[in-house]
């Protein structure tokens, strides 16, 4: 490929090159747009009536209406958005209290045994719920937690935990240690160290952990549907009800899967820079 | 855990912490152990409890709705389950399900983060839309796939395509692969990005200069520098995806008959609408050895990447 003579001259190339990109670019749009077509068809959808909703071609243009988020509230979907609401809040706040110190004695101090303890954490990971369903739900009867958003609150704990602790640590692993090194010569405290050095360096990655485990306790569906009802329901349950009653609310149940998938949506979109490093455990940045 | 897959920054930062160094008295090494023991305890308790218990039930003879038939039978479970043909069926179509969802997740994710690794207009959101299926509700994908997609008299796919298929009824498996897949895919584009994005430049400008064209240079320089992406991706969406039953349960409930029902949607079945607690934490634990079997190569390859590229900072 040195045959310079055959090549055309330098402008003719540059100017091919720019459409051949222009076109790449273009294509990668339409396939972006149709990718998520399902999705822009749901937005469309939860603003029908139920009568546009099905037509066969299907409509693109239509009379707008509210209509169906109003019968999703209706249909009692607020109760379940506070459990959702609840159980997400409660469940990234713990998350965060065991995990900031379990990370950082992982990390910075590192304990004896950090290799064994990390893969533990991530060995839990890979035990399949189904495995653990059949005793919690018996445990949860017998302790009088069946439906009850605490039995949540503390499976969502231990499933986002290890994730939390991973990603963490490749945050902390971050913290300059020569700079920690040099403060503690200076007589600085752990206090002082733990506010002026470590927590600059690491609150980002805090922010980034608390993201994805609001995403995690949101979307989980398994524990959800076995574990609970309609008194501490969260968003998903709420979305069972639809299979039901599918022939005859298309543009209601676009309505609800558009309400109840909002709030992680735009919490994804924030943490899209972070979601990699969350969801491979810190492993890859 | 053995030390074969101990990860070397973790050994050399022990070794330099200058803590270590001075062999540290017992209290200071408990000092230490203390902001780890709340995060080890919660986590020992709440899941390695339940799976002992699933062990135990696994080898009782216990039906819910008959009242004190609860006895130990030791093996009859498992043997019970072995020769069961549905579960058969179930272990197959889980294989199935997993297999084609990660390769053809990865494929298409691939294609997506090449198109992606360029300047271009609007980038960002490109991305951002492209993130998008795999953010929303795994339950609110499912269902809507299975109506404003799959139905045979008004869904998206039939109007497209031509035709009346009843795409649940007549490709139960395949309709649920391709939700999953649809919904895995950007997970598998994200991983890869951040795969290609990790090349350094100075190599592929080299290879430019040298006269490498396009292919040459993905075939000999990017593809070998992604392939620890592409291990863990595939490693990360198996562990997930074996694990799925939101799109089984709201699209299909594993039918018609068994023709889309993976092992997750079995156990849940033969539990809560069987009530056969010895047989179902049975199939529990057979699950589970399964996945041991895998993520035994899941925990090395963690550790290898981990080292590779965390190591450095």
């Amino acid at each position: 490929m040195t045959t310079v003579d055959t090549r055309p001259p330098p402008v003719t190339r540059k100017r091919k090159r720019r459409i051949g990109s222009i076109s790449l670019s273009a294509l990668t749009w339409v396939i972006a747009i149709l990718f998520v077509f399902p999705l822009i068809w749901m937005v469309l959808t939860s603003f029908k009536q139920e009568a546009d909703a099905y037509t066969d071609p299907p409509k693109l243009v239509f009379g707008p209406t509210l209509d169906q988020f109003a019968g999703v509230i209706d249909r009692g979907f607020l109760p379940y958005l506070a459990n959702s609401a609840g159980v997400t809040a409660m469940v990234t706040l713990i998350v965060l209290i065991f995990a900031i110190p379990a990370a950082y004695a992982l990390s910075i101090a590192p304990v004896k045994g950090t290799t064994n303890a990390l893969g533990f954490f991530l060995s839990t990971k890979m035990l399949p719920v189904v495995a653990a369903i059949i005793p919690l739900y018996v445990i949860s009867q017998n302790m009088k937690l069946l439906d009850n958003v605490w039995a949540l609150v503390i499976l969502y704990t231990s499933m986002n935990l290890p994730l939390a602790i991973w990603m963490m640590r490749s945050f902390f692993l971050e913290v300059p240690t020569e700079m920690m090194e040099a403060a503690r010569v200076d007589g600085a405290n752990l206090p002082t160290l733990l506010y002026k050095i470590i927590l600059p360096v690491v609150a980002p990655g805090i922010a980034a952990t608390a993201l994805i485990c609001v995403i995690f306790s949101w979307t989980e569906f398994f524990y959800a549907v076995n574990l609970t009802a309609a008194r501490a329901g969260t968003v998903p349950v709420f979305l069972v009800g639809f299979i039901t009653s599918e022939g005859l609310y298309w543009a209601q149940l676009s309505a609800a899967a558009l309400l109840a998938s909002l709030p992680v949506m735009i919490v994804g979109w924030i943490a899209q820079n972070h979601l990699v490093r969350g969801l491979s455990m810190g492993a890859v940045k | 855990m053995t030390s074969s897959v101990l990860p070397s920054n973790v050994a050399a930062r022990e070794e330099t912490t200058p803590a270590r160094k001075q062999a540290p008295a017992r209290s200071t090494t408990w000092r230490r152990r203390l902001p780890l023991l709340p995060a080890l305890i919660f986590t020992i308790v709440v899941t390695q409890i339940p799976f002992v218990l699933t062990v135990v039930y696994s080898f009782q003879s216990w039906n819910l709705v008959r009242p004190g038939s609860r006895h130990f039978v030791w093996l009859q479970n498992y043997v019970d389950v072995f020769v069961d043909s549905q579960f058969r069926t179930a272990l197959l179509n889980t294989v199935l399900l997993t297999v084609f969802s990660v390769l053809l997740s990865m494929l298409i994710g691939l294609a997506l983060a090449l198109l992606l690794d360029r300047k271009m207009i609007g980038r960002g959101v490109v991305r951002t839309l492209l993130i998008t299926p795999f953010l929303i509700l795994p339950a609110a994908g499912a269902l809507l796939w299975k109506t404003t997609m799959f139905d045979p008299t008004y869904g998206l796919l039939n109007f497209v395509f031509g035709g009346n298929t009843d795409w649940l009824a007549e490709w139960p498996l395949t309709s649920v692969i391709a939700q999953i897949v649809w919904q895995w895919t950007p997970f598998m584009m994200l991983l890869i990005l951040a795969g290609l994005q990790s090349q350094s430049k100075e190599v592929l400008e080299a290879a430019q200069v040298d006269g490498a064209n396009r292919w040459r240079t993905f075939a000999s320089i990017t593809l070998p520098q992604l392939s620890r992406y592409l291990q863990l991706a595939t490693l990360l969406g198996a562990i997930y995806i074996v694990n799925s039953f939101d799109s089984i349960f709201l699209m299909t409930q594993g039918g018609p008959g068994t023709a889309s029902t993976n092992l997750p949607f079995y156990i849940y079945q033969r539990a809560f609408q069987g009530f056969d607690i010895g047989q179902s934490s049975a199939m529990g634990v057979i699950v589970v050895i399964l996945t041991m079997i895998v993520a035994t190569f899941a925990l090395r390859l963690m550790f290898r990447t981990f080292s590779v590229t965390g190591g450095v900072k």
